[in-house]
């Protein structure tokens, strides 16, 4: 396998007309690295993705591989190999006429042609399957299949657009844990698009966070769960209480805050404003609920909520509540022979000072 | 009803092929016997005869792929302003049959016509275009190149562009990722082009007739039939061959493609995306399509001025222009386009109903062995117009019709009859797709309020395929008004004669080449006007029911 190579992408931007897909996109994957681009349709990942590959050309700005510009290079040129979406894998041809067409593409001699495609089906286990039609083969081999045909070109980098969107829920977390798998055998530097938070958090070593053509946050996965960067990016990975109000006094490390949720007094991380309007983001999990004559845990902030509906999920309960006019959701981890609180009861819900995040406005 | 269809069917498509069939194969004492084909291929124009077609049908499959495959890919591939005017195109050979124009090809460039006569002044050379077999094979070329066009530009159009896209990310581009992954994706639509093209030209009887090339299969069997008699096996023994030839084709690529999954398996990916060509390329790209518009608008534009010459040989353009071809045919041939309306308006109107008919058994019902009317209509779709012809010649020359009204060839009623059973597939492609879109809850709603089955067809189901009926009226109409083949073997006398007929005949002589430009440019106007109207009347109809 070749040494694995730095993708540099800089300053680029790109328009269809008036809409602009990618504004002044910078960002650096470094050798080795399983990077995933998310962030909702339309976005501008797929765009980024195939601007890479060659597929579009950018108004401005460049893209490296190894330190080389490959800007002005030819899609067919680049080496930079691509699992499609759609896997658009050649129905004329066998899976094992689809797997050696890379390589017949680079001329090498027939026998180096046949060792190739070999080794690229054992390398996604699909060797007894080489003289199948690809409409003959399951969704999942199919899969197999461009991925195989893909690696065969053993290409400076590989480029993944959805690789899982087709697959159903089962086979999609399998295929998932296998991609990681043969990425870090091959070590080679991947970059993956999906609009799916989990998937992107699962299998990424770094991810960057995109919404309207402009990249929002970069960093490994639980950076971007724990810190976000912006609402944004709180919101689109995972779920998470987003509460509006106003700080109204700062005393030492604690702040009054004042919002339609209630009044209370809680701890703030440094750097945060000390005064003005604020919005204060927490995870479901980071709220507990106690009934209202219990005394709860004292460095929590307490407010008075009442449950609206509830969600069971097995390892936890989901509920949604409404606080003042706020609306908070809270992430309860259930245990045997806990039935957890109905619906329309009147709890407490204490907010755990640690993780909070604040945002100003 | 389905009965009724199938006895249709049985009487005037099936018994008269396979009374041909029976008539190649019979020894005269109701034995079997090969000897007509013995002697058939000891004849040595039958031999050439058989070549020739063969020869002429290869080859005009050849110079269409020259001329439709880069024109397809080019116009469905690359942004630029000729693609719409060339896709256009592929309406031509619909609106004017190429006998028609075959006359006006010699004007303009056979021996002495308007091309080789400027080439000859200029450079004191000429070209054969026109002499025998290339004659034939360049009117055909410039008439059916379209069938390989529009079919590869749909199946080229209907490729997910990440097939493309996925090769060029494997190192492949120019013409290695056409030839690799491209073409063979679009393949049954060139297939399924070009074999419709070997068969029209294997069969087609009234262009070498114009021309004046009878050694070719179609104008022998005419000749054998209509000059040494009705009873002489050798013309039933070229009517095998055609039939043989043309369901070989329609099978054979029907095989080809059954074989070979080529269905695009999932379509998503971005939109086709169509390439900008740089000036170079574009400059090349606009010549050729201006060339070649040139070239495909000749025949018609040589109609057009042959229509309205007064004296037109050995000039490049005629030397003086009249109205009188007009006048002369408005005053001897209004008989023929009376003739014309009445036949197709009653084949197509016969065509409709029993597509609509045969699409509702076929979707709608239970009816033992339904399929068998939709394979059995498809039937004709491989027979050649000069068989069937012959085939009505010899099994109805008996058949009189009721009420004293003479006999059955020799009454308009055999062309109504010949004309739709010919036409009746495309009628029927036309309802079936039409039917297959009506919801059956639409259906259900209708008689859950209480129309019976009857009332439901009536007042649902017929209105709801009004637009799809229309489009298969018109099209068994427009191809009926140039079908030639079956014309000039049915025409038992003049005042029975359709247009096409009189064009065929008016082209005969050198004199009536006037006139008889001017009835092919009247049944041009003709069909293109009722193309116009029909379209007209569907989109409005759309309109209103989409308001609704």
């Amino acid at each position: 396998m070749t040494e694995p190579v730095r993708v540099d992408v800089e300053n680029v931007s790109l328009s269809f007309g008036a809409s602009k897909v990618l504004d002044n996109i910078n960002v650096t994957i470094e050798p080795g690295e399983f990077f995933a681009l998310l962030g909702p349709s339309g976005c501008g990942k797929s765009t980024l993705l195939r601007l890479i590959a060659g597929f579009n050309r950018a108004q401005s700005g460049r893209v490296c591989v190894a330190g080389e510009d490959i800007t002005a290079v030819p899609p067919w040129k680049r080496n930079v190999g691509m699992v499609f979406q759609s896997y658009a894998l050649w129905p004329h041809m066998s899976v094992a006429q689809n797997v050696a067409f890379g390589l017949e593409e680079k001329r090498l001699p027939r026998d180096a042609v046949r060792r190739g495609v070999a080794k690229a089906l054992e390398l996604v286990d699909l060797t007894g399957l080489a003289d199948r039609k690809p409409g003959q083969i399951s969704g999942g081999q199919q899969q197999r299949v461009a991925l195989a045909r893909t690696l065969a070109i053993e290409p400076r980098v590989l480029l993944l657009d959805e690789p899982l969107s087709n697959l159903d829920a089962k086979l999609r977390h399998h295929m998932r844990r296998e991609l990681v798998a043969l990425q870090r055998r091959l070590g080679i530097t991947t970059i993956f698009v999906t609009h799916d938070q989990e998937e992107a958090l699962t299998t990424a070593d770094r991810l960057a966070v995109m919404d309207r053509g402009v990249i929002q946050q970069v960093g490994d996965p639980m950076e971007l769960f724990d810190a976000p960067s912006s609402r944004f990016v709180a919101e689109f990975i995972g779920s998470i209480n987003l509460v509006r109000g106003s700080l109204q006094e700062r005393d030492g490390a604690s702040a009054l805050f004042s919002s339609g949720a209630g009044v209370f007094s809680l701890p703030l991380p440094e750097g945060a404003p000390s005064r003005g309007e604020i919005t204060l983001a927490f995870r479901p999990h980071a709220l507990e609920l106690a009934l209202p004559q219990q005394s709860g845990d004292p460095a929590r902030a307490w407010i008075p909520a009442q449950i609206g509906e509830r969600e069971f999920l097995g390892e936890f309960i989901r509920y949604r509540m409404r606080a003042g006019n706020a609306e908070l959701l809270a992430d309860v981890p259930h245990r045997k022979g806990e039935p957890g609180f109905p619906n329309g009861a009147n709890v407490m819900a204490g907010i755990d000072p640690t993780q909070v995040r604040v945002f100003s406005t | 009803m389905g009965l009724a269809i199938a006895a249709f069917l049985g009487v005037f498509l099936i018994a008269p092929i396979l009374t041909v069939i029976y008539v190649a194969f019979a020894d005269g004492a109701g034995g079997f016997t090969l000897s007509h084909f013995a002697s058939f291929f000891q004849i040595t124009l039958m031999r050439e005869s058989f070549f020739n077609s063969l020869y002429v049908a290869g080859v005009t499959v050849l110079v269409t792929s020259l001329i439709g495959v880069p024109l397809a890919y080019f116009t469905v591939r690359f942004r630029f302003r000729g693609a719409a005017i060339i896709q256009t195109l592929g309406v031509l050979p619909l609106i004017m049959p190429a006998f028609v124009g075959a006359s006006a090809m010699q004007l303009l460039f056979g021996r002495s016509g308007s091309l080789n006569l400027i080439l000859l002044d200029a450079f004191d050379l000429s070209i054969p275009l026109m002499d025998g077999l290339n004659g034939v094979i360049f009117v055909e070329s410039l008439h059916y190149f379209p069938f390989i066009l529009l079919n590869l530009s749909v199946a080229l159009a209907n490729i997910d562009t990440a097939m493309e896209e996925a090769a060029q990310n494997l190192g492949s581009s120019g013409w290695r990722l056409f030839r690799r992954v491209v073409f063979p994706l679009a393949l049954p639509g060139y297939i399924a082009g070009a074999s419709l093209v070997f068969i029209k030209v294997f069969d087609d009887l009234g262009t070498p007739l114009i021309l004046n090339v009878t050694n070719m299969l179609a104008p022998q069997a005419y000749l054998r039939v209509t000059s040494i008699g009705i009873d002489d096996p050798i013309g039933y023994v070229i009517c095998v061959l055609l039939v043989l030839f043309s369901v070989g084709a329609m099978a054979g690529s029907s095989w080809f493609l059954k074989g070979h999954d080529f269905a695009t398996l999932q379509r998503g990916g971005a939109a086709g995306l169509r390439r900008q060509l740089t000036p170079w390329q574009a400059l090349m790209a606009y010549s050729l399509v201006i060339a070649l518009l040139l070239l495909v608008l000749s025949p018609h534009l040589g109609l057009l001025l042959l229509s309205l010459s007064r004296v037109w040989s050995y000039s490049v353009l005629p030397d003086a222009y009249t109205l009188a071809n007009y006048s002369a045919v408005f005053r001897d041939s209004t008989r023929m386009m009376l003739n014309t309306l009445a036949y197709c308006g009653g084949a197509a109107l016969l065509d409709v109903v029993l597509g609509t008919a045969i699409a509702y058994l076929v979707l709608r019902t239970r009816l033992p062995g339904r399929q068998w009317l939709d394979h059995l209509s498809t039937v004709a779709l491989a027979m050649p117009g000069v068989v069937l012809g012959i085939g009505y010649l010899r099994s109805f020359r008996d058949v009189e019709l009721p009420f004293g009204m003479g006999p059955l060839l020799g009454s308009g009623l055999i062309f109504v009859l010949a004309y739709s059973v010919r036409r009746l597939p495309y009628a029927l492609r036309s309802c079936n797709a039409a039917l297959s879109q009506v919801h059956l809850s639409m259906e259900e709603a209708a008689q859950n309020l209480g129309a019976s089955r009857g009332r439901t067809i009536l007042r649902v189901v017929v209105p709801m395929m009004m637009g799809g009926i229309l489009a298969g009226f018109v099209t068994s109409f427009i191809t009926a008004a140039g079908e030639i083949s079956e014309t000039i073997l049915l025409t038992s006398r003049e005042s029975l004669a359709p247009m096409s007929y009189g064009v065929y005949l008016y082209m005969q002589s050198i004199a009536g080449r006037g006139p008889g430009a001017a009835l092919g440019v009247l049944a041009v106007i003709l069909v293109g006007l009722g193309t116009y109207l029909s379209n007209r009347l569907v989109i409005a109809r759309q309109a209103s029911m989409e308001r609704r």
